[in-house]
């Protein structure tokens, strides 16, 4: 066991962990915070993800003891400071792009991701980004439009209420 | 649309709140003090005996509390099957014990032999990888057909074959269809596999186990679609539990398609441990272990036959299917390719003559049960897929193929014993073909041509059998239970309401939904009404979620008892306004005596049935609380038109989906808003199936597809924009809202809707394809082109 310490959505948070914990292990059993998912085991669904040091990262392929010193954002701390929700949060509500939920802390940390590398991104553009996101519930219609109207782009013209 | 939030407003979800905020409550985020934690050791052959199971090396190792094999539970129950169908010779199916632990034999890859309960995972793992199983492997059976053959090894020692059951449907109808077959101007024959799938709910399985000894109660915390199922099947029939002393909590749910409807082996285990070890025991599913312990779905293997006259009219089908159940029998697998399959052969076509045989077979595979459809799905992609063969050897239109043969006249009696209720297909085509733009494709197609792509264009029509169902009809085929709901509406002091509602919601937004039906008929404030679902101690009782029931069959419960709220609370405002209650009329919340203006608010009322001072006593109740349990007095038969248009790269066999539409008939709509999500999400799953997704065995039994890097999910590159429209609505005759269910139509309609738009795309490039198996990989697709 070793101690790890990292700041976690702007609050400083340690812990023991043996060498073999990954972080999304951490984040959840060690400091409770269960909005990260894991929803597969090889890397490849994205509920997981969470920004460390300002970078989409699956928390389930990087080691705990690897974000020793790091600025981990997770689903968390999205939201804004009076609690309600954030842009790309609201986007997701408005636009139903959520129905279970458990892919959708990934998918907002993926969109948030995106959209500060690429602040006007096309639908081709942002159905590329999302290969490492898995939804099984929304066919990814609402998905795609949500995270387009977070981008401040016109939805109107996109088929259904 | 409504200003008020109540039915047909496309209100935001209020549950997307705690989803958006990582504030959901999943199983997983569910920890207890001292909890253990278990992992299954799993077969890792499909057949074989086992000898010997040597636990002495992972006994003492650090955190190790408790080893589990099948010996500990030779004297519990086993997992049961929820429905007996009866073969065409009268005789009921052959039904194999399905053990918690393996006993003596282990029948697929993923089979639990031991349980390793210890302080933590890792622990548990550990231990597991110290333990030595000595298994003989014996010859698998995989494929159903060799499953059938005279000397094929048996899956089951105690059976006298692998054959499930030989159904036929309607038997007396054998005869007729044969003649019309061999009568008909034009046969059109196809064979196609409608293969399996893994449903792949994004949150894995989980189970949490915990037991109070000093008043020896149990509860099972678990992702379940159908807790008071679960607590049924465990209580009664494996742990011997009664209900009382067992509670069941399903709490937010990531995703279910079917395949958390079926009690599980884990479920039962971790209440068993946790009563043997006087702690909580928790069990996370990996991924992995889903591909290899979740309920699967499809794998049918199918000839159909369709009859038509000199006209091109229908006259007689005839289907042969094989059905693979798997090794064991998961709760609902044997009614799916029966009365969920046969019952829709007809489908939107008034053909006289329908005759279905199903053969269900075991193989040294994992069980296979409902899955986004359940045998529905099955049905449509024969019925369509061989109308548009047909269309094609005749040359004609298969638009006008399908419309000349449609249903018009409802009520509707099929040959395959139900009656459709209500419909209006024509109306369907006629919006299907307006939103799909059909008079614009020849011009799309000329364009890919110009790049070089092939561009098809797919139709396919479909109806389904949703709101399962009446309990004296589905009792009389071989449930095991009755299909009802219930509901319970409490209504508070000052006026809001809690409704304890059986359906479960894990996805389909009930939540906000079923506030609006009882909003809309008090004419208060949807903010006012909140919904309790997933827990056996807070619910009156529940038959769960699944076949796009939830509306049809529990909100008319909730109707009903809302309805048996606004009686009593007439009452009890017609005795504050003293007037009588035959006069007291209930609008905007508000209650007042017809034809005056006299009035009282609803909360005046809600606080006199809790206050009751000035009090009608002797006549009413105090308190405003009402349940309702409803049984349906049909199916309901959501259908609709979709279209679809590919383009087909043919250097390479890649298919791209490049136009979808889907015009559907729901009847009447509460959110229009989560009914689009939810024809959006089926679609994606059935564009899935047709192009991308194929849970594959080797001849030894071995899973090929056991993770997302083999099994190919839907991204969202794999998919377009989808354009929905469900404006056609003929309202459901027999259910108080008029509603048919939507949950599970895009999954229905699209596959044969993508795979005869493949089918047109390859024709038009000169490639005389009349069909492909799913899933459209480029191989399978650049083969086809190779002739």
């Amino acid at each position: 066991m070793s101690q790890v310490s990292m700041t976690v959505n702007g609050k400083s948070a340690s812990g023991e962990v043996e060498g073999r914990t990954l972080l999304v292990e951490f984040l959840r059993e060690n400091l409770g915070l269960t909005g990260t998912h894991v929803g597969c085991d090889t890397g490849q669904c994205g509920a997981c993800v969470v920004h460390v040091d300002g970078k989409a990262v699956k928390s389930c392929n990087m080691f705990a003891a690897e974000a020793e010193g790091a600025e981990v954002t997770t689903v968390e701390g999205m939201a804004n400071d009076d609690g309600s929700l954030g842009t790309i949060q609201q986007a997701f509500q408005d636009h139903h792009g959520l129905q279970c939920g458990f892919c959708t802390p990934g998918m907002v940390m993926s969109a948030a991701a995106l959209l500060s590398e690429n602040p006007n991104p096309s639908e081709a553009e942002i159905r590329d980004y999302l290969e490492g996101n898995i939804c099984r519930c929304t066919g990814y219609h609402n998905i795609v439009k949500a995270i387009m109207a977070a981008a401040g782009q016109d939805v109107s013209h996109i088929a259904a209420e | 649309m409504p200003a008020d939030g109540g039915i047909g407003a496309p209100t935001p979800r209020r549950e997307d709140v705690r989803f958006l905020t990582g504030s959901g409550n999943y199983t997983d985020d569910i920890n207890l003090n001292g909890q253990a934690y278990v992992h299954f050791l799993r077969s890792d052959v499909a057949h074989g005996t086992i000898n010997n199971v040597d636990t002495s090396s992972a006994d003492g190792m650090p955190g190790v509390l408790r080893i589990f094999t099948g010996a500990d539970f030779a004297e519990v129950g086993g997992i049961p099957c929820g429905w007996q169908v009866t073969d065409k010779h009268g005789e009921p199916m052959q039904e194999p014990a399905h053990p918690v632990l393996a006993q003596g034999k282990v029948r697929h890859v993923g089979d639990p032999i031991v349980a390793v309960v210890a302080e933590t995972y890792e622990q548990a793992r550990d231990a597991a990888e110290a333990i030595e199983v000595d298994i003989d492997e014996l010859p698998a059976v995989i494929d159903m057909k060799a499953a059938l053959a005279d000397g094929a090894t048996k899956v089951h020692d105690d059976l006298s074959s692998n054959l499930c059951y030989d159904w036929g449907f309607v038997e007396d109808n054998k005869g007729a269809v044969d003649e019309a077959i061999a009568n008909a101007a034009h046969v059109t024959t196809l064979e196609l596999v409608n293969q399996r799938l893994v449903a792949n709910p994004m949150e894995p399985r989980v189970a949490v186990g915990d037991y109070h000894r000093a008043n020896d109660e149990s509860t099972l915390y678990t992702t379940s679609q159908n807790p008071h199922v679960i607590r049924l099947l465990m209580g009664a029939f494996v742990l011997g539990i009664p209900e009382h002393k067992l509670r069941v909590v399903a709490p937010d749910v990531g995703g279910g398609f079917g395949s958390k409807i079926y009690h599980y082996a884990e479920e039962a285990f971790c209440t068993f441990a946790a009563r043997a070890m006087n702690r909580p025991v928790k069990w996370t599913s990996s991924r992995s272990e889903a591909f290899i312990s979740d309920a699967q779905g499809r794998d049918h293997v199918t000839k159909i036959d369709l009859a038509l006259d000199a006209d091109n009219n229908f006259t007689a089908i005839r289907t042969e299917t094989y059905a693979n159940m798997g090794a064991y029998l998961s709760t609902f697998a044997p009614c799916v390719p029966t009365y969920l399959h046969g019952t829709l052969m007809a489908g939107n076509y008034k053909t006289p003559n329908i005759y279905v045989n199903v053969k269900a077979v075991f193989t040294n595979t994992v069980p296979v049960d409902a899955y986004r459809g359940a045998g529905r799905p099955e049905a449509t992609y024969q019925i369509e897929r061989v109308i548009d063969k047909a269309a094609r050897e005749l040359g004609v239109d298969p638009i006008a193929l399908r419309r000349q043969n449609f249903i018009t006249e409802f009520p509707y009696a099929t040959p395959v014993a139900v009656e459709y209720d209500t419909g209006d297909y024509v109306a369907t085509m006629d919006k299907l073909e307006e939103i799909a733009d059909v008079a614009g494709f020849a011009a799309r197609r000329a364009e890919s041509e110009a790049r070089g792509k092939l561009r098809g264009f797919g139709v396919n029509c479909y109806i389904e059998a949703c709101g399962i169902a009446p309990s004296a009809l589905v009792g009389a085929l071989g449930a095991r239970a009755g299909l009802y709901d219930a509901a319970t509406v409490r209504v508070n002091a000052t006026g809001s309401i809690s409704v304890m509602v059986g359906a479960h919601s894990h996805g389909q937004g009930h939540e906000t939904s079923f506030p609006q039906v009882v909003a809309e008929m008090l004419g208060i404030d949807p903010a006012m009404v909140d919904i309790v679902h997933g827990d056996t101690s807070k619910i009156p009782f529940g038959m769960g979620t699944y076949g796009s029931r939830s509306l049809a069959v529990c909100g008319s419960a909730m109707v009903r008892a809302t309805e048996k709220i606004i009686a009593k609370a007439k009452k009890i405002a017609a005795h504050l306004l003293e007037a009588s209650d035959a006069d007291i009329e209930l609008k905007d919340g508000q209650f007042s005596v017809a034809g005056t203006d006299k009035s009282v608010a609803w909360g005046d009322v809600t606080l006199a049935a809790y206050v009751p001072h000035n009090y009608p006593i002797e006549d009413v109740e105090p308190g405003l609380e009402e349940t309702a349990f409803y049984d349906p007095a049909n199916f309901t038969y959501p259908s609709g038109a979709y279209a679809c248009e590919v383009e087909v790269d043919p250097e390479t066999g890649k298919v791209t989906i490049e136009r979808f539409a889907a015009a559907d008939d729901f009847g009447n709509i509460i959110n229009p808003m989560i009914v689009d999500g939810q024809v959006h999400g089926g679609l994606g799953q059935g564009i899935g199936q047709a192009l991308l997704e194929n849970c594959a065995y080797d001849d030894n039994g071995q899973l090929l597809t056991g993770s997302y890097m083999d099994y190919a999910m839907p991204r969202a590159d794999d998919v377009p924009f989808y354009a929905v429209d469900h404006s056609c609505q003929t309202p459901c005759t027999h259910n108080p809202l008029g509603v048919k269910g939507c949950g599970e139509a895009g999954a229905i309609g699209s596959p044969p809707t993508v795979v005869n738009a493949v089918v047109d795309a390859l024709q038009s490039g000169g490639h005389n394809v009349t069909h492909i198996d799913m899933p459209l990989s480029p191989s399978r697709v650049w083969q086809a082109m190779q002739g």
